[in-house]
């Protein structure tokens, strides 16, 4: 079990004050000058090693991502785009974040921009998320007033711009590319890749689309070593990570874990365990609506953690742990999310656009008993075609 | 993908407060030189809270002036993007989450209580104080099931305690939002299982 001594996010729960004087004495903005001071190739071996792996859901290695940006300008800006439009159902821990510990996102920011050569950023946050939007601007202005943010960072000397954005009710937009374009003032939909936007991004310029939880947990990495962090977890799926255990469970929470933990401990330990006991567990998407649910038989000795859950054709996604006990419709269940999907496509290729309504209406049809034998083939035929054709995740 | 249409009925014109016009002088001032349409959805959203939570075609129409942009694009947007609500709300807009982590902890109870206290979804009541609808998934949801009620979250709710919010939105009472019971924000019920000692200030990095 994770001992707090290594727990990055210490306000998670907002027990504690998290304005900028109360985030330094937890250890905010402790040397950043000093980081920075280390180089741009240092800051990249040290975060490749680290071995964080992208906290939003796809798990691509956070420091090679950051190396994809050219090392040098070619006359075009550099960006640093933080991707908080936390939608996917079960997931939110970003929203902890951005509302309890800003500064580490912050500081994150200043860091992560610098080692791409970045001298400006734009956080995306959800537009739902109105109070914790207000509340990082808050944030970002207090930083501001202490001179951590703008010309000579936290005495870096490094300029730097952290500028906060929001949406308006797009789960699409979580996509990179149809964030950035959202970001540009247009419909969110996603781009045709490639050009990936390290070479061509927002405003057609060098940009790097990181989860808040990526690049929060980059200060505390850097300041206690790769190794530290490493050290957390398996091979290839180290460090410690924000769990959101939702449904039914006795006590819904938030936790920082070590990747890795098995569920059935993660969820026992902290979440009060299954409603009516282990047994009366049916079965858990384990990391946002987006991936494969896991009957009991697999819950009971999995781990949590990217490989393990791809093993069992799974994914651990954004660590969105949603519960079912035996009382659940799981067709119901599945059906609600079907809904999700059609009402959220953004409409751009046909076969989501079109898709996502039959596969709603078979599982309707599933749910009230009107199904015919082969609805269940076509409906996963649609998945299919929808999956094959898509420029997103949808679907 | 849903079918969004302007309302019949608009107004004649829109224009921003003096205070609102400088406050969006500022928002275009945070993007570079010639791209100022990225700030066309928080112009919007400013629009529509100007104009009692709904957004009319003239107050589209402004924004797109603001920004140089045509006319069409700034539509695009509007009718895109969900949260712009293109008919009259209630004064108390009520967003309540179906999705599943919501539905498995009780959203129909919840969907019910604002059938019988405001009425169909989408209507605005006959006094104006409410409407309600329900919506996809709001990122709260290990404090579900829950409702968006103008700009806050209400949380950890049940048929009782959404029934008490509304009454007292409807007396012009005081509310509270965030968890409904006596939890302060995600962490689990009825006592802490991490973060129970506040670590020292991690150090390092050189200074």
């Amino acid at each position: 079990m994770l001992e707090d001594k290594d727990r990055i996010f210490t306000n998670l729960y907002g027990l504690h004050d998290w304005r900028l004087a109360a985030a330094r004495k937890r250890g905010d903005w402790d040397g950043t000058a000093a980081i920075v001071a280390k180089g741009r190739d240092w800051i990249l071996d040290e975060m490749k090693k680290s071995g964080l792996r992208g906290r939003g859901g796809a798990g691509f290695p956070t420091g090679l991502k950051w190396s994809f940006m050219p090392k040098e300008s070619d006359g075009r800006p550099h960006y640093l785009v933080v991707n908080a439009d936390e939608s996917e159902p079960g997931t939110c821990k970003d929203r902890d974040i951005l509302r309890h510990d800003p500064q580490k996102l912050i500081e994150g920011c200043l860091i992560a921009s610098f080692a791409m050569g970045a001298h400006a950023c734009y956080i995306y946050v959800r537009g739902e998320f109105i109070r914790e939007r207000e509340q990082l601007q808050a944030a970002v202005d207090e930083a501001y007033e202490a001179g951590l943010l703008g010309a000579n960072a936290a005495g870096s000397g490094w300029d730097f711009d952290l500028y906060v954005h929001h949406g308006a009710g797009a789960y699409i937009c979580g996509e990179e590319t149809a964030l950035l374009e959202s970001l540009e003032g247009k419909k969110g939909m996603p781009r045709l890749k490639p050009p990936f936007p390290a070479n061509v991004g927002l405003y057609g310029a060098p940009t790097t689309v990181n989860n808040v939880e990526s690049i929060a947990v980059a200060p505390t990495i850097l300041r206690r070593g790769a190794d530290w962090f490493a050290g957390l977890g398996r091979p290839n799926n180290t460090g410690t990570k924000l769990f959101c255990i939702s449904g039914h469970v006795n006590k819904p929470c938030n936790v920082e874990e070590e990747m890795g933990i098995p569920l059935r401990e993660l969820l026992e330990r902290h979440a009060g365990g299954v409603r009516g006991g282990w047994d009366n567990l049916l079965a858990v998407i384990p990391g946002g609506s987006s991936v494969p649910l896991l009957p009991k038989a697999i819950c009971d000795d999995v781990l949590m953690d990217f490989d393990s859950l791809k093993a069992v054709q799974s994914g651990l996604g954004t660590a969105a742990v949603i519960v079912m006990d035996k009382s659940t419709d799981v067709i119901k269940a599945i059906a609600r999310l079907s809904a999700f999907y059609k009402h959220e496509s953004c409409g751009q290729c046909t076969p989501c656009r079109e898709g996502t309504g039959w596969m709603w209406r078979v599982m309707e049809r599933l749910v009230s008993g009107e199904a015919e034998v082969e609805s269940a083939s076509r409906r996963n035929a649609s998945a299919r075609q929808g999956r094959r054709s898509r420029s997103c995740r949808n679907s | 993908m849903s079918v969004r249409r302007l309302d019949p009925n608009q107004p004649a014109s829109f224009a921003f407060t003096a205070e609102n016009a400088e406050w969006a002088r500022k928002q275009i001032a945070k993007y570079p030189q010639g791209k100022q349409a990225s700030a066309v959805i928080p112009l919007l959203w400013r629009a529509q809270e100007q104009h009692d939570g709904w957004l009319p075609e003239p107050a589209i129409r402004h924004v797109a002036e603001m920004l140089g942009m045509d006319y069409i694009r700034a539509l695009e947007v509007a009718t895109f993007y969900t949260m712009f609500n293109l008919s009259p709300v209630g004064e108390h807009f009520v967003q309540l989450c179906g999705t599943t982590p919501c539905w498995l902890r009780g959203a129909d109870e919840l969907k019910e209580v604002c059938r019988r206290h405001i009425g169909p979804e989408g209507k605005v009541s006959a006094d104006g104080k409410f409407s309600w609808m329900e919506v996809e998934c709001l990122g709260a949801c290990v404090n579900a099931p829950m409702v968006q009620i103008n700009a806050d979250f209400f949380e950890d709710l049940d048929a009782a305690s959404l029934e008490g919010v509304l009454n007292n939105l409807r007396e012009g009472k005081a509310v509270k939002p965030g968890p409904q019971n006596e939890r302060h924000a995600s962490e689990p019920a009825g006592g802490l299982t991490s973060l129970t000692s506040v670590g020292e200030p991690q150090t390092g990095g050189g200074n």
